[in-house]
């Protein structure tokens, strides 16, 4: 196919139906990198902590919304429809929970050798994937969907674009808000922007900095639940679908420039339309390895990211 | 020989026993102990262990921690499985005699590449006609690789986790890439039905006792190459970097000239790994170059102690014994042991099966030769 | 006397961090064979000059000269070449190498890869490691590993590893910050016989030790020269005693 006679044979209407939905697909990727990469802002940009465990936290989540999914179907079958907002709560608290008890045990210890932070995480990862395969075994589950997130959204004839994929677009703008207000605006934000920046005088004006690190730590976790509960809206999980994202995840928040919100979000909005565009013109994988290749670039030029502050070391 | 393995190379008594013990167990024990089937399985483990004494070279010691330490060893790998892969071929088609061949496929070509309709042998597998210029790529490529990466990266003072995370994209990349290259690589299935190398047979069982003698050997002398660079100032100006790199940088040293010489001597010593690794299974698959298997690489050298090169052979055997008993036995208990040694490597043993030999080892040394020195000085004064 | 002669030669060096100016059109001049200190209140920019001067921190705008090279635009490792020493500010040594071994890896020869790994320890090399281990009061320490040093041992080795490389010149960022006051006056002595073949530049709050070393004072504030000269005459200047020294 050349580039001169791609378009032939559809007409203008069909073109601009093709490109909405083109460009609505490279949107639905941002949102899947975006709801990933907020929690790993928080643990990886903001506490520098290497959590290789961040997509267990995001099969954790989906976990629980499956689990409350199969409970609601078998015991209260008129609340199907309800029972999601639920699910996105309990995916947050399980996986705060779960990433607290590993801060507590585990990652704490390991603050001043961040290399070693990434084996560790890297075992916890091994562990709560086999546990999850204990527990519900390796074949994949989903989680039933309630009316209202199925079908799709009809504009005109042509367009149509799918409400779980709306859905989960709005669910990463919120979260994003959600987290802005966090570390911004909230009083515990202001205490993880103090200990990030300067620990032994967070200490000294009274912040306790382990206490600190901890919820920062579970939040972030929290979130990846949430992200997981998201994500089964859209496909099915297993065991092991959280650590199919993480490389992903880690790239997304390096690129953005670790530490900085906003260059998550243009790194995410960035990487996923590079790849959805080079999709339209390569196989899928060969468009995945340029993109990686163009940000290894990239980043070799920029170590510090898209969005870096100038400090005075 | 032992005051020439104390003074040029290893540079104490301690060092200079452990190394021998190594050789002892390697070269004795072990061919005595097991049969050949569980030999060449040992072979196949230290094959992997040469990407762990890489590893305790640039990570231990230099500090940078690479996570696709599974590319050099998977190119080193590819380089000599394309040799013996055309060897096969051309193998192939003269047992079937040429009439029969012709009618087949192309003669010389590797099977894979006619199922994936390519007639021609294509451009980059030529110096793969040659064992000499094999050699000589399977070095080369995967050092030229290191170098690249290791260049781009230092010079713009990429370092720590970026650079770990970077290096396990650049690990992705390669699987893709020999995943989806089929036609040049064999794809997921990799380079498979490896049979001779220059005409020997290196399937039967005499071969396979050759083969691990020689990736002992080779491993030992990697062991003794790295503990040679170490002893040398370039060794302590590594130990320098790994520790205060802006102090050797105003010391007047190029820092990054000093990160891609260990970064790159790392890349070809994983090389010699793989490519020993195809002598020993007789396949290479790109399920062997992933995150994953880099990552256990790293494992190697964190449970043997990360600052032993010794200890990385230990820390591989172990590790590799165990998957290969609990696979067999308990494969779901594993996976939970497994993640627990990442977790007690890093919290609990930082040093390794090293550091725990040295704490308790070396006070029972020396309480035994201790005693030997008392007994000594009694004699005299009876 | 005659006319001065000059090892260091800054002139309008300026740097800005996102529209901050931590170093504002500052000129300084270090006068070869001198030991020149530089006070000031924190955050004056002291150390983002030393920065500056030794390509840690790359200037805005501004040109520094050093016997006759221009080094603004050169890489760090070539202007310590060029015979530039740097001390920071913590003490950096290396902590599981000894003291001997420190000053060895600083020794000027065998700095590229190749010739680090074909490095000999020949007499010449040992004996100037003695040399300078005597001159920092840790002769008796070689053997010993450097994070197992006192903070003012360590401050001395860091000296001697700049030592060792015979720079012309030496900046010393807060060279007697936790010492005792027998180790300050042995770090004054020490100094006082360094400064006969080199210039040195210093930083320092210590105001007694700088009264005793110091040849020319540069007392910096809020990225700018505020007064310059012998102690005495910066001493009496009314805008410094307001802004740093206090009454």
């Amino acid at each position: 196919m050349s580039i001169f006679n791609m378009f032939d044979g559809y007409s203008a209407e069909d073109l601009t139906s093709i490109f909405i939905m083109q460009g609505f697909s490279g949107l639905s990727l941002f949102a899947v990198f975006l709801l990933m990469a907020l929690g790993l802002a928080i643990i990886f940009g903001q506490m520098k902590v290497i959590n290789m465990a961040h997509g267990e936290f995001l099969t954790i989540g989906a976990y629980t919304t499956v689990f409350l999914s199969d409970l609601v179907t078998n015991y209260i079958p008129d609340f199907t429809q309800y029972y999601f907002i639920f699910a996105i709560l309990a995916a947050f608290l399980v996986a705060y929970i779960v990433g607290y008890i590993v801060e507590l045990l585990l990652v704490s210890r390991l603050y001043k050798r961040p290399l070693d932070t990434l084996l560790a995480t890297w075992g916890v990862s091994m562990i709560i994937r086999q546990l999850l395969r204990f527990i519900f075994g390796a074949r994949e589950d989903s989680a039933v969907m309630p009316d209202w997130l199925m079908g799709s959204w009809t504009p005109t004839d042509t367009i149509d674009i799918p409400i779980n994929g709306l859905f989960l677009f709005s669910m990463a703008i919120i979260m994003t808000i959600i987290v802005f207000i966090l570390l911004f605006k909230s009083r515990w934000g202001l205490r993880v922007r103090a200990t990030v920046q300067n620990r032994t005088m967070a200490n000294a004006v009274g912040i306790n900095s382990k206490q600190v690190d901890r919820t920062s730590f579970a939040i972030g976790c929290g979130i990846a639940g949430i992200a997981g509960a998201a994500f089964t809206t859209i496909g099915s999980v297993s065991p092991s679908a959280g650590s199919l994202y993480i490389v992903d995840t880690f790239i997304v928040v390096v690129f953005g420039g670790a530490g900085s919100l906003i260059g998550t979000i243009l790194s995410a909005f960035s990487i996923a339309q590079a790849q959805s565009i080079l999709e339209f013109f390569l196989s899928g994988v060969l468009a995945k390895v340029f993109v990686l290749l163009i940000i290894v670039g990239i980043l070799m030029i920029r170590p510090q990211g898209l969005v870096a502050n100038k400090i005075r070391k | 020989m032992n005051s020439f393995l104390n003074n040029k190379i290893t540079g104490n008594k301690t060092e200079t026993i452990s190394l021998l013990i190594l050789a002892l167990v390697l070269v004795v024990c072990f061919p005595l102990i097991f049969d050949a089937f569980r030999l060449n399985m040992v072979g196949k483990y230290l094959s992997l262990a040469f990407a762990a004494v890489g590893l305790v070279l640039c990570w231990g010691y230099g500090g940078i921690l690479s996570l696709g330490q599974g590319v050099f060893w998977g190119l080193g790998g590819y380089a000599m499985a394309a040799f013996l892969k055309l060897e096969a071929a051309v193998n192939i088609a003269h047992e079937a005699g040429t009439d029969q061949i012709k009618a087949l496929s192309t003669v010389g070509l590797p099977d894979f590449m006619d199922w994936n309709q390519i007639t021609e042998l294509p451009y980059i597998w030529y110096p793969f006609k040659s064992f000499p210029i094999t050699l000589l790529m399977m070095i080369g490529l995967p050092g030229i690789v290191a170098f690249i990466i290791g260049t781009a990266m230092f010079r713009r003072r990429v370092s720590g986790v970026y650079f770990a995370i970077i290096t396990q994209a650049l690990c992705w990349i390669m699987e893709i890439l020999f995943v989806t290259r089929q036609g040049w690589t064999g794809g997921i299935n990799g380079i498979t039905d490896l049979r001779t190398c220059l005409g020997w047979d290196i399937r039967t069982i005499s071969a396979q006792y050759v083969l691990y003698f020689i990736t002992v050997l080779l491993l030992l002398i990697c062991i003794i190459i790295g503990k040679i660079v170490l002893r040398t100032k370039f060794g302590k100006l590594l130990i320098a970097t790994r520790d205060m790199e802006d102090r050797v940088r105003f010391s007047g040293y190029d820092v990054a000239s000093i990160k891609v010489f260990i970064f790159t001597l790392a890349g070809i010593i994983s090389a010699i790994g793989g490519a020993m690794f195809v002598f020993n299974v007789g396949f290479m698959s790109p399920k062997l170059v992933t995150i994953e298997p880099s990552i256990y690489m790293v494992i190697f050298c964190a449970l043997g102690g990360r600052n032993s090169l010794i200890g990385a052979v230990y820390g591989t055997l172990i590790v590799c014994f165990g998957r290969t008993f609990f696979s067999e036995e308990f494969p779901a208990l594993w996976m939970l042991l497994m993640g627990s040694i990442f977790i007690l490597v890093t919290l609990v043993f930082p040093r390794g099966v090293a550091g725990i030999v040295e704490d308790y080892g070396k006070p029972l040394l020396a309480r035994i030769s201790d005693r030997k020195v008392d007994a000594k000085e009694i004699k005299p004064i009876k | 006397m005659s006319l001065k002669e000059y090892i260091l030669e800054i002139s309008d060096l300026t740097v800005s961090f996102d529209g901050f100016k931590a170093v504002n059109q500052v000129a300084l001049y270090v006068e070869k064979g001198s030991i020149h200190v530089v006070i000031g209140p924190n955050g004056a920019g002291k150390t983002t000059l030393l920065d500056l001067i030794c390509g840690k921190t790359r200037p805005t705008e501004g040109k520094i000269q050093f016997m006759g090279h221009d080094i603004t635009h050169m890489l760090e490792q070539d202007i310590v070449k060029v015979g530039v020493g740097r001390k920071f500010q913590t003490p950096s040594i290396y902590p599981t190498l000894t003291v001997f071994e420190n000053l060895e890896v600083s020794y000027p020869r065998g700095r590229n890869v190749f010739g680090a790994l074909t490095f000999k320890r020949d007499q010449e090399v040992i004996g100037r490691i003695h040399e300078i281990a005597n001159m920092i009061f840790l002769d008796k320490l070689l053997d010993t590993p450097g994070e197992l040093l006192s903070h003012g041992q360590k401050q001395w080795l860091e000296i001697g590893m700049l030592l060792i490389a015979d720079p012309q010149l030496l900046l010393l960022d807060e060279p007697v910050a936790g010492m005792s006051v027998d180790e300050r006056v042995q770090t004054g002595k020490l100094l006082n016989k360094i400064c006969k073949e080199r210039s040195v530049l210093i930083i320092e709050h210590d105001m007694n030790f700088v009264r005793e070393i110091a040849h020319t004072v540069t007392v910096l504030h809020q990225g700018s020269v505020l007064a310059e000269g012998p102690m005495e005459f910066v001493e009496r200047n009314e805008k410094v005693i307001e802004v740093y020294l206090g009454e």
